[in-house]
């Protein structure tokens, strides 16, 4: 118990990193999610095909594998690019931000289905009913699409979130000191990895049983209409 | 916007879905206080006339007028389009639909989806736009349904709350695509009942419709539709008794049966 509250700080700092991470990359993944979406649902042939190959490569291939070589391919391009142009000689990625782009571009294209599943569950007539009204169509986004496409995400939307919060773990293995990682030196370092890695566990239990009381609050949120309590 | 002009003058409109010409060329003029009752069978091209109006389709060739203003047509990548986006929204507002499945906001009560566009849209004032709403929910009957969602009331419900929607934008035509065939024979009398009374207030409505018996009483002209053409047309009194047409003979055969 000693160790365990000797190595607290060190855990709460792994902890830390994990949230920040993860919610970086969430903002990242949202935002490619939406995009993501808006181009495979586009009349646009070039966008459809874009996304549709961003959905099919990521979600076909393991994440490890997608950020070793994101993480490790990424590096080298970075570093080809300084020597061909000469601009910089060495440059070392830092592993949070590499994290950060990696988590965010792979969870991006599980967004991206939610999201495009989400709006294919908009009636159509209410986009037509709105339109016949006069609406344009940025309003008609902000308001008949975007409080209703919240709420078909949102289901969708938190199993991705649940994922992706774990999924912040593999960055451990590029070297991020975050909550897997910390909780193992303090577990090899103390020759108690059983209690160490119980500890993560726990820390992640919490961690997903927050996000899921303040998505299921959003969720009755963005229900208005749908089931009234 | 001179009182000489129809409400809403249509030119020999044409509307092709890739192979199949679905409209052959239709012309229709509306004067202030006219209900025009369109009939035809399915797959006539009734509703994809009232649909082109509105351009939620857009016609292939001919032209719209609404007030004496052409809606300005051309070509986008070599299909037909509207040339100015912001003259065919400034149209919408002037031609209220109403559609067969109501198509309400499902995330707002009925008195929200009622002030959305005269808010958004019109730009009125929230007091004034929440006047005029609960005025005309009161006149359409659902005044105390005002808080309710669309999913908590019944199909008449909710086609009375689509027409206060309608209403509220001030519209110079009421354009109603088979307002009543999505609802259940016992609430169709309702429904029809609203559109009688604004029938009767001289508001100008075109109506996509089944119902024989709103054509015969409350239009002031019949149009039949066949194969994206008219086949008949004129007063209800006139094409009722005397069809000219062989087709609107055997349509009318039909549904009295």
């Amino acid at each position: 118990m000693d160790q365990v509250v000797a190595y607290l700080p060190s855990i709460l700092n792994g902890t830390l990193v994990t949230i920040a991470l993860a919610l970086l990359s969430l903002a990242l993944a949202v935002a490619l999610g939406l995009l993501g979406a808006w181009a495979k649902l586009s009349d646009n042939p070039g966008a459809n095909r874009l996304g549709a190959a961003y959905t099919t490569l990521i979600r076909g291939i393991p994440a490890l594998v997608m950020m070793l070589l994101l993480f490790y391919g990424g590096q080298e391009i970075v570093n080809r690019v300084g020597s061909a142009t000469g601009l910089w000689e060495y440059y070392e990625i830092d592993h949070f931000t590499a994290g950060v782009f990696v988590v965010g571009f792979i969870m991006g294209a599980y967004y991206t289905e939610t999201f495009r599943g989400a709006y294919l569950s908009i009636p159509r007539g209410q986009i037509e009913a709105a339109t016949a009204c006069g609406m344009t169509p940025p309003l008609i986004f902000r308001r008949i699409v975007w409080p209703q496409l919240v709420r078909y995400a949102l289901p969708g939307f938190t199993n991705n979130w649940l994922v992706h919060l774990k999924e912040t773990a593999l960055v451990s293995v590029l070297g991020l000191e975050e909550l897997v990682r910390e909780s193992f030196v303090a577990g090899r370092s103390t020759r108690q990895l059983f209690t160490f890695i119980f500890v993560a566990l726990v820390i992640y239990l919490i961690l997903t049983a927050l996000s899921e009381t303040g998505l299921r609050w959003l969720d009755r949120r963005y229900s208005r209409g749908v089931r009234r309590a | 916007m001179t009182d000489a002009a129809p409400v809403l003058e249509v030119e020999d409109l044409h509307k092709s879905f890739g192979e199949i010409e679905v409209l052959k060329g239709i012309s229709l003029t509306a004067n202030r206080g006219d209900v025009i009752a369109m009939l035809g069978s399915s797959g006539s091209g009734k509703s994809t006339f009232l649909r082109c109006l509105n351009l939620l389709e857009t016609p292939n060739s001919g032209k719209v007028s609404v007030q004496g203003e052409t809606i300005r047509m051309g070509l986008k990548r070599g299909l037909p389009a509207a040339t100015d986006r912001r003259q065919v929204e400034r149209i919408r507002t002037r031609l209220a639909m109403v559609f067969q499945g109501f198509n309400l906001w499902s995330h707002m009560t009925v008195l929200e989806n009622v002030v959305e566009a005269p808010i958004h849209v019109l730009g009125l004032g929230r007091a004034e736009a929440m006047e005029r709403a609960e005025t005309l929910l009161n006149k359409v009957g659902i005044w105390e349904r005002r808080d309710y969602y669309p999913a908590h009331m019944s199909g008449g419900q909710q086609q009375r709350a689509a027409i206060a929607r309608a209403l509220a934008m001030n519209p110079d035509v009421l354009l109603f695509d088979e307002p009543t065939s999505a609802l259940d024979p016992e609430l169709v009398g309702e429904v029809l009942t609203v559109m009688r009374d604004l029938a009767e207030e001289g508001r100008t409505m075109i109506v996509v419709t089944h119902e024989m018996g709103f054509a015969r009483d409350v239009a002031s002209e019949v149009v039949f539709l066949h194969q994206g053409q008219i086949e008949e047309q004129g007063p209800p009194g006139q094409v009722f008794k005397n069809p000219r047409s062989d087709r609107f003979r055997q349509f009318l055969a039909r549904t009295r049966e």
